[in-house]
């Protein structure tokens, strides 16, 4: 009994932590970049909005508008974003058995690519620029069609690994198009591929805030009423079925949910590599434990404050120029994720 | 068919609509043990499967406390049967405790979350196996044996009226066999769970089960008590026994007969000749033996290694023609093995056999040295 309440412990000082770090990245995000902004006007101009709008409130207004039109929706959308990455990678470890599995490795974000160049390509002929509503829909269509490929050998191939293998050949494939249509595209249809593909927060609108937030928020409460067959499914399918979990329609919900959520990444912030199996990682190691009642809130908190933190890098460390978060989070993932994997096989090996 | 707890009528069983095993019909009581048996790829884990449904049946029905189990919810169903399975699982991060409470999965809310009762459940199921000492330890960083041990606790855990075990005595040493099929045959009496369970060890199924059911070539080829399934050769055919043999009620296994006319005699009893039958059997040199009683545990052995071994009636004296027998089985060996065996009343004629083989002149192993008199 004397284990139980030293977990709990654990638990609670994870949670705690991840609440601190939530906190501490926002105001660091808020408050970092080529404007400098104190913490206490931060404060101000957060909490007294509507005073300052209606000008009962004196105030230095480009630091408003700079909070309220750049920095805000730019850090939630990497909170809201960041934290569907890693949820999204959980489940799809947790459906594929396979901890390497994730949005970025299974083709999904390649899909989203490829439909996207070829949108780009198509209207360009007829539109000066492409809207953002198209060049989202598209991203969200191309991540779902590949999902779908991938899923569609799930019936002949048993073996989750091998599947996993598919879904990289799909990403292959899907990248191989894209060079294609490359080669043959204008140069000014190429660049804004290019940004795309590199994975960015950067021109964040209130309205991505919005739109991703009503995806990928309900997306996770209907993952956390998951929890319980997740858990039963951690022992395997036949003993999951034994139990009363109907595996058939579980593993529908568990990929619609993990495809929904990668989906909704990649078509307002591009590709973003290793989040997705970094961040859960980090929280098993961190709780201890792989129980998804802790592991699916803890997923998504620390895959928000991952995000937020790589973004602050992304925009600051090389200031003025900024680098892609797809840059930064491989940077800091992948060591991570060879750390992790190489304490775990000591682990096993005692 | 009434007072059956578990039932299955006229059941076939296969993958992909194709029939495996056609027409099985099993009847057990509440308590009962009911032991498959075949050879590998006979279909007993199909059976299984199927009576669990992970596998859909091509026809017939299994019925469980008078419920068709194809009718039954989920929920339901999983209150009431419990499976261990052969698939080898790794979950991560996981506790004994913590897998062994994943049996509680049917009682729990929307979260799962275990009350004190739910608590209490787990740890008596830990005790049940004797795996309380490692609840807290990573399930997979335990011993194979005490890994079955924990699954056991998960399927006692969710409180079953009925077990289905898949080869659990798979991977395990002797011991671990012993100790699993002890625990599973005092819940049966003392709990009332009945259990149905595929085994390879023939004579461990005979010891454990109240019906055994025979698998082979798409059928019940045979379906009974121990008692009834353990006669003649029945054993040997299911398996496709040819080389080497099975004692039904010993529950032993015999390599392949050294064929060939006898080099060597053994004159043995009481058991002391069994380590020469099987020295000589590892050798291939064939060999005759005698005079042994029937009902000697020894003459099992030579019955099944030894080339027409000279037999008496127990419980009466040995008689001429057994002698003359033996006397010529040992005028045709190049060798004759003294087994030990003390020499009393009624085995006198062995006495005598070992004085003429003396006398014929053939070499007599080993020299003789004092045997403390033992019964073995």
């Amino acid at each position: 009994m004397e284990t139980v309440s030293k977990n709990t412990l654990r638990h609670s000082v994870v949670f705690l932590s991840l609440l601190l770090l939530f906190g501490a990245a926002v105001v660091w995000n808020i408050n970092t970049g080529s404007v400098a902004i104190s913490v206490r006007e931060i404060l101000t101009l957060l909490f007294r909005k509507k005073e300052i709008e209606s000008g009962a409130l004196a105030a230095d207004l480009p630091a408003f508008n700079i909070i309220w039109k750049i920095r805000l929706p730019r850090l939630l959308l990497a909170a809201v974003l960041g934290g569907a990455l890693s949820l999204s990678g959980f489940l799809l470890q947790t459906f594929f058995r396979n901890p390497i599995a994730g949005p970025f490795v299974l083709g999904i974000s390649s899909g989203s690519k490829m439909f996207l160049a070829v949108v780009t390509i198509a209207l360009s002929a007829s539109l000066p620029s492409v809207p953002v509503s198209v060049t989202v829909a598209a991203a969200f269509l191309g991540s779902m069609a590949s999902m779908l490929f991938v899923l569609a050998f799930t019936g002949k191939i048993r073996d989750m690994s091998m599947l996993l293998v598919v879904g990289i050949m799909i990403s292959y494939i899907c990248s191989a198009v894209t060079d294609f249509l490359i080669n043959f595209a204008k140069e000014s249809e190429i660049v804004n591929l290019t940004h795309w593909s590199l994975g960015s927060f950067s021109a964040a609108s209130w309205q991505d805030v919005r739109i991703s937030a009503l995806i990928v928020l309900p997306a996770f409460l209907c993952t956390f009423f998951l929890s319980k067959p997740i858990s039963a499914y951690a022992l395997g399918e036949g003993y999951a079925q034994s139990l009363g979990v109907n595996i058939r329609l579980f593993r529908v919900l568990l990929i619609l949910f993990s495809s929904v959520l990668s989906a909704c990444v990649t078509a307002f912030a591009g590709p973003i590599s290793f989040v997705g199996i970094a961040v859960p990682h980090i929280c098993r190691v961190w709780l201890k434990t792989a129980k998804p009642v802790l592991m699916i809130p803890a997923c998504f908190f620390c895959g928000a404050v991952f995000c937020m933190i790589c973004d602050l890098i992304a925009r600051t460390v090389f200031s003025p120029t900024e680098l892609s978060v797809g840059t930064v989070t491989s940077a800091i993932g992948a060591p991570i994720v060879i750390w992790l994997m190489a304490a775990r096989g000591a682990k096993r090996n005692e | 068919m009434n007072d059956s707890f578990f039932s299955t009528d006229r059941l076939t069983v296969g993958y992909n609509g194709r029939p495996l095993v056609r027409d099985i019909s099993f009847s057990l009581k509440k308590g009962e043990i009911l032991t498959l048996i075949g050879p590998n790829g006979s279909g007993k884990s199909t059976i299984l499967k199927s009576i669990t449904r992970h596998l859909p049946t091509l026809s017939g029905s299994v019925w469980l406390d008078g419920k068709n189990v194809r009718r039954m919810g989920s929920r339901d169903l999983a209150s009431r049967l419990a499976v261990v399975l052969t698939d080898r699982i790794r979950p991560e991060l996981m506790t004994c405790r913590e897998l062994v409470s994943a049996g509680r999965y049917p009682y729990t809310g929307s979260f799962g979350v275990l009350t004190d009762h739910d608590r209490e459940v787990v740890a008596a199921s830990l005790a049940r196996v004797r795996a309380s000492d490692i609840a807290d330890r990573d399930f997979s960083a335990i011993s194979d044996g005490q890994r079955q041990r924990v699954l056991l606790a998960r399927a006692i855990a969710q409180e079953p009226e009925l077990i289905v075990l898949d080869e659990p005595t798979s991977f395990l040493d002797i011991r671990h066999k012993i100790e699993l099929l002890e625990i599973l045959g005092s819940m049966a009496r003392e709990q009332g769970i009945t259990v149905i369970l595929s085994l390879h060890e023939i004579d461990l199924a005979y010891k454990i089960a109240d019906k055994i059911a025979c698998v082979k070539d798409g059928r019940i080829r045979a379906y009974g008590t121990p008692e009834e399934i353990f006669t003649g050769g029945l054993i040997d055919e299911l398996y496709d026994i040819d080389r080497g043999s099975f004692h039904p009620l010993l529950g032993t296994v015999e390599l392949s007969r050294p064929e060939g006319k006898p080099r060597v005699f053994v004159v043995g009893g009481g058991g002391y000749g069994i380590p020469f039958y099987h020295a000589l059997q590892k050798r291939k040199i064939p060999f005759s033996a005698g005079i042994l009683f029937d009902n000697d545990l020894e003459y099992a052995v030579a019955a099944a290694l030894a080339q027409d071994p000279v037999c008496a009636h127990a419980f009466s004296p040995i008689e001429e023609a057994q002698i003359a027998r033996a006397r010529a089985a040992i005028d045709q060996a190049q060798a004759v093995i003294d087994s030990g065996c003390p020499i009393r009343q009624y085995n006198r004629a062995n006495g005598d056999l070992l004085t003429y083989a003396k006398k014929q002149g053939k070499p007599i192993f080993p020299k003789p040295e004092p045997k403390k008199e033992e019964t073995p």
